[in-house]
């Protein structure tokens, strides 16, 4: 499957490259205010919940907003991915039905289009960390291994949704109600440590990989503290063995996506 | 001189399995499973296409043909046996290869292009016959949403026409588009089937289509081969037992 893997992407990488780039350009060209919406989304979501939990319910963090606002870039990221990889198939029914690609290639597409997104929240980030004079120490390189991390993880499991989207119609509801749980399991605008009683704030740290990458990220480039990195090797390699499993399930049933769509 | 396949298929199988959608909401009101079905669409076919040859299939609707030609196209992969095109590209012509419904025509042509194979620079520098072909003027850099059915089909006829493969699969001899562009299309395709380089599979009911391009003729039926050889002998022998019902 390895040898598959990597012809295969040989071969496509330059088109997931191209189709990531003209979708981008594609919502810019709708309206040419679009872009700013990439910047205005999440920078709107960080003044309501600043408003919301900074003064209506006295956080106490330090660098409220920044603690927010890489809170909802990585988030955003995930969540979008996971609710795109579920219908993405049935999106693409007038290519898939018409010429062979391996399927994952197009969950990659949006992995580069929400991951560009993604960067663009970051760069707002680096702003606003020099804005605040926030110091910065030698932990902020940890942030690369961090985001390795969130891209298998969620190649890993956008693979798996992929898959089952394609055979179970309602997926996307219990999909778009589990991510709900998971938003609120994950701290993006509270800090799970602190907020809920021993030990389950630490608990869910742990088992929930967005929860902890999220605290991770949050440390090394906000608060210069070093992540707990043995943790981190483990979520790296549970993202790379859920991606192996993903890649392997769809390379021996997306034979059967085209009868089904 | 040595015989050179171009296409070389061997006990091919090809079943459709778990048809039927499923939801969770189902599953939970029904407490049964729904066992997965299983239809043998083809059952275990071999043949080959020699480099350069014409092979035209004949059979009912239902026979496997299609599955056949996809599988060739590799959208379907054998559930058992093999297909061995030799390294050559294969694309399947004139239904073109499915579009970005926001991205603009040229954008398309790339993006379709790099799925047939191509890279980017064989692509542009067949961009500008592929636009000419298709006839479509200012309309290539709007959004392919804002298409009639006829540009949209004309433009994917012109990426798969222009875009020359190795091999090339047609199923059912189609002429797209208006008046004008039917008869472009169709001696273009023509054009195509006849030069002697390149090996074609075509997919037809056309009796007269099959006689006159083919050099062999391989007859399906319930997915598996009938007959297959002499486009003449072949297809007499299909209408006697089409006729005898």
């Amino acid at each position: 499957m390895y040898k598959k893997f990597k012809a295969d992407m040989n071969k496509y990488w330059k088109y997931a490259i191209y189709s990531s780039k003209a979708q981008l350009k594609s919502e810019v060209a709708n309206s040419y205010l679009n872009w700013l919406w990439w910047i205005l989304e999440p920078l709107c979501f960080m003044l309501i919940y600043n408003f919301i939990f900074g003064t209506v319910f006295a956080a106490r963090e330090k660098y409220f907003s920044i603690f927010i606002f890489i809170g909802i870039t990585l988030w955003d990221f995930f969540n979008k991915t996971m609710l795109q990889s579920v219908r993405i198939v049935k999106q693409n029914k007038s290519i898939v039905s018409k010429v062979y690609l391996p399927k994952y290639i197009l969950l990659l597409v949006k992995m580069g289009v929400n991951g560009f997104k993604m960067f663009v929240s970051f760069g707002i980030v680096i702003i606003m960390l020099i804005a605040f004079r926030v110091p910065m120490t030698f932990n902020i390189i940890f942030a690369l291994p961090i985001l390795a991390a969130l891209g298998l993880i969620t190649f890993g499991i956008g693979c798996f949704l992929l898959h089952y989207g394609v055979f179970i119609e309602d997926l996307y509801n219990v999909v778009h109600i589990g991510l709900r749980l998971v938003f609120y399991m994950t701290g993006i605008f509270w800090n799970i440590t602190t907020r809920l009683p021993a030990p389950y704030g630490e608990i869910i740290c742990h088992v929930n990989p967005i929860a902890f990458l999220l605290s991770s990220m949050r440390d090394s480039i906000l608060y210069g503290r070093t992540p707990n990195l043995p943790l981190l090797a483990l979520w790296l390699a549970v993202g790379l063995l859920l991606s192996v499993i993903g890649v392997r399930k769809i390379y021996r049933n997306e034979n059967s996506y085209v009868k089904v769509i | 001189m040595e015989e050179r396949y171009a296409i070389e298929v061997k006990d091919l199988v090809i079943s459709y399995r778990n048809l039927k959608k499923t939801s969770i909401k189902q599953n939970l009101l029904r407490f049964k499973r729904r066992k997965a079905e299983n239809f043998v669409a083809v059952k275990g076919i071999s043949f080959y296409v020699r480099e350069g040859e014409i092979l035209g299939i004949i059979g009912k609707n239902g026979s496997g043909k299609s599955t056949t030609l996809n599988a060739l196209a590799g959208i379907f992969s054998p559930d058992s046996g093999t297909i061995d095109l030799k390294g050559h590209s294969i694309s399947l012509l004139s239904i073109g290869v499915g579009f970005q419904r926001e991205m603009t025509g040229r954008e398309n042509i790339m993006l379709s292009g790099m799925l047939l194979g191509f890279t980017e620079q064989q692509i542009k520098e067949k961009e500008q016959e592929i636009i000419d072909f298709a006839g479509l003027g200012k309309f290539i850099d709007m959004p392919v949403r804002t298409y009639s059915s006829g540009m949209h089909s004309k433009l994917a006829f012109s990426i798969t026409a222009i875009l020359e493969t190795d091999i090339m699969l047609i199923d059912e001899v189609l002429s797209v588009g208006d008046q004008k562009f039917k008869k472009k299309s169709y001696n273009k395709m023509k054009s195509l089937i006849s030069n002697k380089e390149r090996t074609v599979v075509i997919v037809s009911h056309s009796l007269s289509t099959l006689e006159e391009l083919c050099d062999t003729v391989m007859w399906m039926h319930e997915g598996e081969i009938k007959k297959i050889g002499d486009p003449k002998e072949v297809l007499a022998e299909y209408v006697e037992f089409m006729e005898q019902g």
